[in-house]
């Protein structure tokens, strides 16, 4: 390597996204053997539906609102845009109560959590607007019943859920964006750190056997939070 | 083990896995995943489809219930409405919802100004043409004295009260002291009975419009929406907002937040809004932070959830 690319902002990045994540670690074709139930699939599903939201809601905004309402294909679309929305609640909310009982955040993974959490938290008014874009009964009683707890908090203020063009553009643009750059920090992390691994357990005197013993030299003293962050 | 000796464990255990490693295809997961989640909601499409019902409008809204237009028309002229009375960042009527003395809703101010009499009823009426006896009474009304305005206004409410509504659309209100509001009112009423009030409460200052605000404070202060959402169980008594028309999942994921109206002190509060935002709030700083709270984030480890989860593992020898 040469000095100018070894000086290079270029060349220092490459170095430090190859050496978080090489892609036997960002594509990996083997998994620690802990890594065998169900509760695994409700991640990918979760990003599955996304993509799929992402390109049913990017098939809607091509042929603009009215599309919807007045043709038969606009409504089969919605339809799976709709569906979609609530199959991503749906898997991503056990993806998170799976994560929380595995107590996924341990190990320096806190971070991995947060992302998880927040993408959940954004999604939420994410979808909101949606509601309130459809422009049918549904979007004038949720935009008009909804405003009240926006107003009081003041976020109604720079937010006005009766302003449909305000609410179209949060919907199809900055909440997804939002959504979408949480979601690929967080899958970064998830590669980067690899799956958490099985609590330990104490009780030898009921026959179960270890996971694995700890190293003779511990990678880190600190607390998980203190690590991670 | 103490939690230090835990957390280096947790570190080491994935770093330096001594276990066995299993073949894992990312790719070949993720494509069949999008397929199940297509194939899922290609399912759902065709057996449920999803609910779209038709907006309301102020022309049928004047149609359908004339009287609850014209009490409610009434209550924006002399700001006794919902919105009349709400506050920021509508108007100044009130300083709005606050706990202790936080007045977010306040210190944020107006930012969307709405004068209900003038911009629901005066200024529409002054865009009917052609009426002189309408445009003599809403000069009548601007002009009388504040206190006659409302002697006015709540005697006509009052009768209202009592009001008929009439095969050709009209109403007929027990005869009373009114002053011009019965010239008033009915020309409002075939004015949103025409579609006119609909453009006429979206007017701003250029031809596109995307700012149903207005309108929208409008019907709400009404029965016009309040009425089909009773019918749907939408209520706020009736899980709100989580539900939609028809019986479709609606927004679950909002039942936390909707389950605080249904319980007292929230069901009954004047601040029940601010006051179930800051429990939302503080609730969801505390799952982002789960990872450094004690005790929340050791439930996972007092209750063995995890042997299910990873019972094989368990079950193998090290």
């Amino acid at each position: 390597m040469s000095a100018v690319e070894e000086r290079s902002w270029t060349g220092r990045l490459r170095r430090r996204a190859v050496a978080a994540l090489p892609p036997e670690k960002l594509l990996p074709d083997k998994q620690p053997s802990y890594v065998a139930s169900w509760i695994y699939v409700f991640g990918v599903l979760s990003l599955s539906a996304l993509i799929v939201i992402i390109a049913s809601g990017t098939i809607l905004a091509l042929k603009g609102p009215t599309w919807w309402h007045f043709t038969g294909v606009g409504h089969f679309f919605n339809s799976i845009h709709l569906w979609s929305v609530e199959l991503f609640f749906f898997v991503m909310v056990i993806h998170l109560w799976g994560k929380y009982w595995m107590a996924a955040w341990r190990g320096g993974r806190a971070r991995v959590w947060i992302t998880g959490a927040v993408t959940f938290l954004v999604a939420i008014p994410c979808a909101l607007t949606g509601y309130v874009s459809q422009q049918n009964f549904d979007a004038q009683w949720i935009s008009t019943q909804a405003k009240d707890a926006m107003n009081a908090a003041g976020i109604g203020a720079f937010f006005n859920l009766l302003n449909f063009g305000q609410m179209y553009s949060w919907h199809v643009l900055l909440l997804p964006a939002a959504v979408v750059g949480i979601v690929i920090a967080h899958i970064l992390l998830v590669r980067k750190h690899g799956v958490v691994p099985p609590f330990v357990l104490q009780d030898k005197a009921a026959g179960t056997p270890q996971p694995a013993p700890p190293p003779a030299e511990p990678a880190a003293t600190a607390a998980d939070g203190e690590r991670s962050l | 083990m103490s939690r230090k000796d835990r957390h280096a464990y947790d570190i080491a255990t994935y770093e330096h896995w001594r276990g066995g490693y299993r073949s894992y295809d990312i790719v070949k997961e993720a494509c069949i995943a999008l397929g199940v989640v297509v194939a899922l909601c290609l399912l759902l499409t065709i057996l449920f489809s999803s609910p779209d019902e038709k907006p309301s409008t102020v022309q049928s809204w004047a149609r359908t219930d004339p009287v609850d237009f014209v009490t409610t028309a009434t209550t924006e002229l002399d700001g006794s409405s919902g919105t009349g009375g709400y506050g920021p960042p509508y108007n100044h009527a009130s300083d709005g919802q606050h706990i202790a003395f936080i007045y977010l809703a306040k210190w944020l101010g107006v930012s969307h100004p709405v004068d209900t009499s003038q911009d629901f009823v005066l200024a529409p009426l002054r865009a009917v043409t052609g009426q002189p006896a309408l445009q003599a009474a809403v000069d009548t009304y601007r002009s009388a004295p504040s206190k006659q305005q409302a002697a006015w206004t709540t005697a006509y409410e009052k009768g209202l009260g009592n009001a008929k509504a009439n095969p050709d659309g009209s109403i007929s209100v027990p005869t009373g002291g009114y002053g011009p509001l019965p010239v008033m009112m009915g020309a409002l009423l075939s004015f949103a009975q025409s579609g006119g009030l609909d453009g006429a409460l979206l007017t701003s200052k250029q031809f596109y419009q995307t700012d149903y605000t207005k309108p929208l404070l409008f019907m709400a202060d009404g029965g016009v929406l309040s009425n089909r959402a009773h019918a749907e169980h939408l209520l706020g008594t009736q899980w709100g907002i989580m539900n939609e028309t028809g019986s479709y999942p609606g927004q679950v994921w909002l039942w936390l937040y909707t389950f605080w109206y249904q319980i007292k002190p929230f069901s009954s509060s004047s601040n029940a809004d601010i006051l179930v935002m800051a429990i939302m709030g503080v609730l969801s700083l505390g799952l982002i932070l789960i990872p450094f709270i004690p005790g929340v984030r050791d439930l996972p480890r007092w209750i063995p959830i995890y042997r299910l989860i990873w019972r094989e593992h368990y079950r193998s020898p090290a």
